[in-house]
């Protein structure tokens, strides 16, 4: 066991863990955020998408181990005050998802997109979310989620933004 | 409220955002993964490696000594205890069907199958246990390859004798629907024109994003399950019937379920594994398995060969399709595996007014995954056979492939029309869903790019791919079900409950897992008991709330399930008509009821329904001889199929130098009938597209000449991405359905069923005049480039997949040096 | 989805990671992202005793010039190399490479050293690396030795590091203001490689006076494809002007038959993706 400490979506969380376990492991099963999802075992797929220190990551791709002393943003810590994040509010919108089970990392990959490229084309949105799989929307909507976020981003707030 | 109040806007054909996406897009989701119960235990799974092999021994004592470890099972331990996975479809009377025990004690018949379950405290030495399993086996000859298993040359299941397991046919002749096709073909071979062609429908994955995932408690007086399934009503009937436990002891829940596409339609071992599990040990357990487990034992879809004989005149009518089928079930019948090629059955003469018919399919059992519904479930691979060929018979012709389709289709004046397969068409337009697809494509501008580029010899060509298609769905009419020889019905059940606050809880038997039905169905039943949208809450999906219902597939949910809640409502209506009377001192005959209130005739008085449903609940004043209660439900068994159709126009380049394909347009004009969500239905049609697009280009499940899937993780087996595909042009040209009441005809399966021959003919189309005139599905860009240079329709694909990951132990080889 | 246990050291320094190396010897694997080891983990594919975690060695990472070469720290991760000017300046190819690598999420963990000491024949920095006459520096007990990248790649996943040695760093010779494009030939976008293709390119004036080519995936490691770059001394920068160049580029390699294609089709794609990445660099 290695005692790991941390900061999850605004919180102080410490625990002794398994090196083996997965950041993804550790948000689900030790802390209850069940938001964020393992679709796959290859690092395909892209469902457990979170921020570590403000970057997207593949919380399947990092032991929990390798978070200590970081940050980490997660899909539950996205909306603040009870108003969703505009890009939730834009997906929300456009039919930007079906099942929903790709949902939690296909948003917090497009936060990040739009964090990088405040106003994206549309070709540069379907590049931006190439690390993440949908098996329900055929994409259409997702990519016009991320396009309406970047669209009705305040004049002051960049849609990525928190 | 008086009879003045605001009419409410109608709801039918609005754009509601959906109910459903405050959870899912905040993490506030309950998939069965999220959740844990008290001293719940982990399951592990202990899967065969070889396609085809008896089981010589099992030494499970290292696994039970590991920490933490709860149990170790094997199918000896459990014997009949297990239960057995249901074929509820049996498509002949002397079907082949072997026993399917969810965890064989003396061989496997696939790669994958499960000979041991490790329970332990956690998932984590669940897993290290499994790998202390020690299991011998003695390998047997696999039958792989569907042609040859076909011919009995090694045999999947010893003891059955053969491989294959039924031969269903239908013949138009013979059934009095149509003409003898032997006849026509024969007419054609002398003056006609015969275009025969073999055509591949390959192995797929359905693929649902949330890998399938089974809780089960055995505290409490009912044992509760709840699993990612889409049929939490059958499988409770099936885990009855079959192991023993009485109906009503069981529960059923399919919590949030992430995607199905017909791949969570079965009644699975790990279901039926963590079932026993948990009523020997009587501890809650949970089973989660890996996206590796679910792509190598969950079941798999298609698989067929198709051998087609098209007859027609010179000028292009058709006078006779004969279609011949080989169908992989894999190793065992599934639920429905038999009878998803004869769903197809109906549909290979498609809008086209063929005056000869006849279809056989022949089912295979192989050594591999089984196979079962995947979207679309045999209209996808009818209307791919059916539309392919139209386009080689324009070719033939040296017509448009439009124009031949047009000759051959059924005009519009002629619905409700009685096709050669048997079925009645109730209403639909063929004319208008072209015309308008053809505007919105620009047709004759890409024709006249088309020919551009094959003048000037562009190392890039253009193609263009057309699909007519119509489909059945809204499964099903019990009546034709039993004909057939399903196992059930086809009805669907719903009710609806007049809370005292005037909210309405609305419960169906359909069981959503992504299509929005929270949302389309309240606003069905919105505009039915004019009560507001937010003031509806739809219940599924759990078996002691919906304690009725068969579930969600086949694109019957809205058709089969949304007219059972109309009646339903209506009965509501019916049933608080005397009540309003009796409480606004009228004549029932005076009372009518409009946009959510009772008034009575040429007064101004009135109660709206609400109102009513408290009066009701207080129960000081009503009418003698009449209960207190205006709750009701409905069972609606459909009297038809619903046809949707449409044309899709597809325009595709092709890179002659490469091979590659890239999509450039993709036109989609639906006829569903009436739209209740336009918003959710360009969801489906979207992601349908999409999955038809995946066949058509990018995947197939593929297995080695040993029987190991080597497409078995995301890596190998392609799904596209944002970056892999184009934004649609959908529209949708409207003739109601006359079966329902709403006019409605299911929209989930269509545009995977359209979408697939659209794009092949368009690469087809592209390099034809390269004297190309089929590549294999996927069309890699490999058998695109092929194709081009030399005559096959591209090859088949290397059973081999790129080692990215090194498998050696740590120091053996200097792969040391950091991880990537 | 669950690794089998192990041990785990995160170590400060380059001497305590690898006197960590030295006791463990052939029980321990090195991560440095772990974009690549995290996946053979999970699915039990390997089992190491211990994992020493070089993420926490700061002095491994970054960009620094020294002369006329680059020095890159073995963690620099591939979002860094896509967006460091040094990079952009003097080693544009390894940019190129940088941003066709994997995926965003991946990129902004995995490493250019751990990329190149994973030696997956379809990993994109390798060929990238091995075009521009790359050295790598490896740190072992009796010092550090520097090894350049035709010696590098031995094989698939076996390159040059020894047992009890780490990548520290690559050093480039700078390669200011030449072209480069990194071709890469994909069925899907989160694919690894069928075939890619490296090329930097000094033009000027439409003509190309050196040229240096490298292929991914067209055998058990990164190949340079010498004899097009021969002939591109001198060729013009057109599609006909690299197209017998190019042409070449297949010549004496042996690539893998697999689902995505048979050894036949990629030599012909080598070709096809050597003359597309020759004139994009060019142009560029």
């Amino acid at each position: 066991m290695t005692q790991i400490s941390l900061t999850v979506d605004g919180t102080q969380v410490t625990d002794d863990v398994e090196p083996r376990m997965l950041l993804v492991q550790y948000l689900r099963e030790k802390l209850g955020k069940t938001g964020t999802v393992i679709g796959c075992d290859t690092s395909n797929c892209g469902a457990c998408t979170v921020h570590l220190d403000g970057r997207s990551v593949k919380s399947c791709n990092v032991l929990a181990v390798q978070a200590d002393g970081h940050e980490v943003t997660t899909i539950e810590g996205l909306a603040t005050d009870g108003q969703l994040h505009p890009v939730q509010e834009a997906f929300r919108e456009c039919h930007g998802l079906q099942c929903g089970f790709c949902t939690p990392g296909m948003i917090m990959q497009s936060v990040d997109l739009l964090n990088e490229n405040p106003h994206p084309t549309e070709q540069e949105v379907r590049l931006g979310l190439e690390g993440n799989l949908c098996r329900c929307t055929g994409y259409h909507n997702i990519v016009k989620s991320v396009l309406y976020a970047a669209e009705h981003a305040g004049q002051d707030e960049k849609a990525g933004a928190r | 409220m008086t009879a003045t109040a605001e009419r409410p806007a109608a709801e039918v054909g609005k754009d509601r955002r959906r109910k459903e996406d405050q959870r899912l897009v905040t993490g506030r989701t309950r998939w069965t993964d999220n959740l844990t119960l008290p001293g719940m235990v982990h399951l592990a799974m202990v899967r065969s490696p070889f396609a085809h092999a008896k089981i010589s021994s099992i030494d499970a004592s290292a696994a039970k000594s590991a920490p933490n470890v709860v149990g170790v099972f094997t199918g000896a331990d459990f014997g009949d205890e297990l239960g057995v996975c249901i074929n509820a479809w049996p498509i002949t009377p002397e079907q082949v069907t072997p026993n399917h025990s969810p965890m064989p004690a003396d061989r496997v018949a696939f790669a994958g199958e499960i000979v041991a379950v490790v329970v332990a405290r956690t998932a984590a030495e669940a897993r290290d246990a499994a790998e202390l399993v020690d299991v011998e086996y003695d390998e047997l000859p696999a039958a792989l390859d569907l042609k040859e298993a076909a011919n009995d040359t090694v045999l999947s299941h010893p003891d059955s004798g053969t491989n294959k397991s039924a031969l269903w046919v239908f013949d138009s002749g013979e059934a009095g629907t149509g003409g003898d096709v032997e006849q026509a073909i024969t007419k054609a071979r002398a003056d006609g024109i015969v275009i025969e062609r073999e055509y591949r429908q390959q192995r797929l994955i359905p693929a649902f994003m949330e890998p399938r995932s089974v809780v089960v408690d055995p505290t409490g007086e009912q044992l509760t399950m709840w699993s990612a399934t889409q049929i939490p009503h059958i499988l409770r009937f099936a885990l009855a019937a079959t192991t023993g436990v009485p109906e009503s002891k069981i529960r059923v829940i399919a919590p949030d379920v992430g995607g199905g596409f017909g791949g969570k339609l079965q009644a699975t071992p790990e279901e039926w594994i963590a079932w026993a599990v948990a009523r020997r040990i009587q501890k809650p357990v949970k089973y989660t398995e890996t996206r590796s487990e679910s792509l190598q034992s969950a079941h798999h879809g298609r698989d067929q060969w198709q051998k087609l004989t098209l007859a027609a005149t010179k000028d292009g009518t058709v006078t006779g399709f004969k279609v011949d089928l080989l169908a992989d079930l894999g190793a065992y019948v599934a639920i429905v595996g038999g009878g998803v090629p004869v769903l197809g059955a109906f549909m290979f003469n498609a809008i086209y007014k063929f005056p000869s018919y006849r279809f056989s399919c022949q089912t295979v059992l192989t050594n591999k995954a089984w196979t079962d519904a995947y979207r679309g479930a045999g209209r996808p691979e009818a209307t791919y056979a059916v539309e392919r060929i139209m386009d080689e018979l324009a070719a033939e012709v040296g017509a448009d492939p439009l124009e031949i389709r047009e000759k051959n289709w059924i005009p519009h004046e002629e619905f409700p029309f009685t096709t050669v397969a048997g079925l009645t068409y109730d209403s639909g337009n063929y004319e208008a869903a072209t015309a308008k697809a053809k505007a919105m494509f620009d047709y004759d501008a890409l024709r006249a790019e088309q020919k551009k580029r094959r003048d000037a010899g562009d190392p890039v060509q253009l193609g263009i791919g057309i699909s007519t298609f119509t489909e059945m769905c809204g499964l099903a009419p019990s009546r034709v079900l039993g004909t057939l020889d399903y196992g059930a019905g086809g009805w669907e059940h719903a009710s609806v409950r007049m809370l005292a606050t005037g909210k309405v809880e609305v419960v169906t038997g359909t069981s959503a897992h992504g299509q929005g039905h929270e949302t389309a169905f309240s606003q069905i039943v919105a505009d039915r008991l004019g009560v507001p949208f937010e003031d509806v809450e739809i219940l599924h999906g759990d078996t002691q709330v919906s304690h009725k219902g068969l579930d969600t597939y086949g694109s019957r949910s809205l058709t089969v399930g949304g007219e059972a809640l109309v009646r339903a409502a209506d009965k509501v209506i019916e049933k608080a008509k005397p009540i309003a009377a009796h409480l606004l001192e009228a004549n029932v005959d005076d009372v009518e009821f409009s946009a959510g209130t009772f008034s009575v005739k040429g007064t101004d008085q009135g109660k709206t329904i609400q109102e009513i449903a408290l009066s009701t609940f207080a129960a000081h004043d009503y009418p003698e001889g009449i209960e207190p209660n205006i709750d009701a439900e409905s069972t609606y068994d459909p009297v038809n199929f619903s046809f949707p159709h449409g044309t899709h126009l597809c325009a595709m380049e092709v890179d002659t130098e490469t091979g590659q394909t890239t999509m450039r347009k993709y036109v989609a004009c639906d006829d569903i009938g009436t739209i209740i969500n336009p918003l959710i239905v360009s969801g489906q049609v979207h992601g349908g597209l999409v999955q038809g697009i995946a066949q058509a280009l990018w995947e197939e499940a593929v297995y080695d000449d040993s029987g190991t899937l080597v497409s078995g993780s995301f890596v190998d087996y392609l799904l596209p991405t944002a970056a892999d595909t184009i934004s649609f042009d959908i529209d949708h040209t409207t003739s109601p359905s006359t079966t329902n009441s709403l006019g409605t005809k299911g929209v989930g399966e269509a545009g995977t069923i359209a979408s697939t021959p659209a794009v092949v003919n368009a690469i087809v189309d592209a390099v034809r005049h390269r004297g190309v005139t089929d590549i294999l599905m996927p069309c890699t860009p490999e058998r695109v480039w092929k194709a081009i240079n030399s005559s096959g329709p591209g090859g088949s694909t290397e059973a081999a997949a790129m080692p990215h990951f090194d498998t050696e132990e740590p120091g053996t080889s200097s792969t040391e040096g950091a991880g990537a | 989805m669950i690794p089998a246990k192990f041990d785990y050291v995160a170590p400060t320094s380059i001497e305590d990671a690898l006197s960590a190396l030295v006791q463990h010897g052939d029980d321990a694997k090195i991560m440095a992202g772990g974009q690549s080891l995290l996946p053979v983990l999970r699915m039990r594919l390997n089992a190491p005793e211990i994992v020493i975690d070089l993420g926490r060695i700061d002095s491994l990472r970054g960009v620094r010039e020294d002369g006329d070469a680059l020095v890159i720290g073995a963690l620099t991760t591939h979002a860094e190399m896509v967006t460091n000017d040094l990079v952009h300046q003097h080693a544009l190819l390894l940019s190129k490479a940088a941003a066709e690598v994997a995926d965003s999420q991946v990129r902004h963990r995995g490493t250019f050293g751990g990329s190149c000491a994973h030696a997956d024949p379809a990993g994109d920095m390798g060929s990238a690396a091995l075009a521009l006459d790359a050295e790598f520096v490896i740190a072992g007990a009796g010092g550090t030795r520097s090894v350049p990248a035709s010696d590098f790649f031995v094989d698939l996943f076996e390159t040059a590091i020894g047992e009890d040695e780490i990548l520290t760093e690559i050093r480039v010779p700078k390669r200011t203001g030449w072209g480069a494009h990194y071709e890469k030939f994909v069925r899907v976008a989160h694919q690894w490689p069928i075939v890619a293709v490296a090329a930097t390119v000094n033009a000027s004036e439409g003509t190309i006076s050196e040229a240096r080519v490298a292929l991914t995936n067209m055998g058990s490691k990164p190949l340079r494809a010498t004899a097009t770059e021969r002939a591109l001394a001198g060729a013009a920068a057109t599609e006909d002007g690299v197209r017998a160049a190019a042409d070449q580029a297949a010549e004496g390699t042996n690539p893998p038959s697999d689902l995505n294609g048979d050894s036949d089709y990629r030599k012909h794609l080598a070709t096809v993706l050597t003359r597309r990445a020759v004139v994009a660099a060019a142009g560029a």
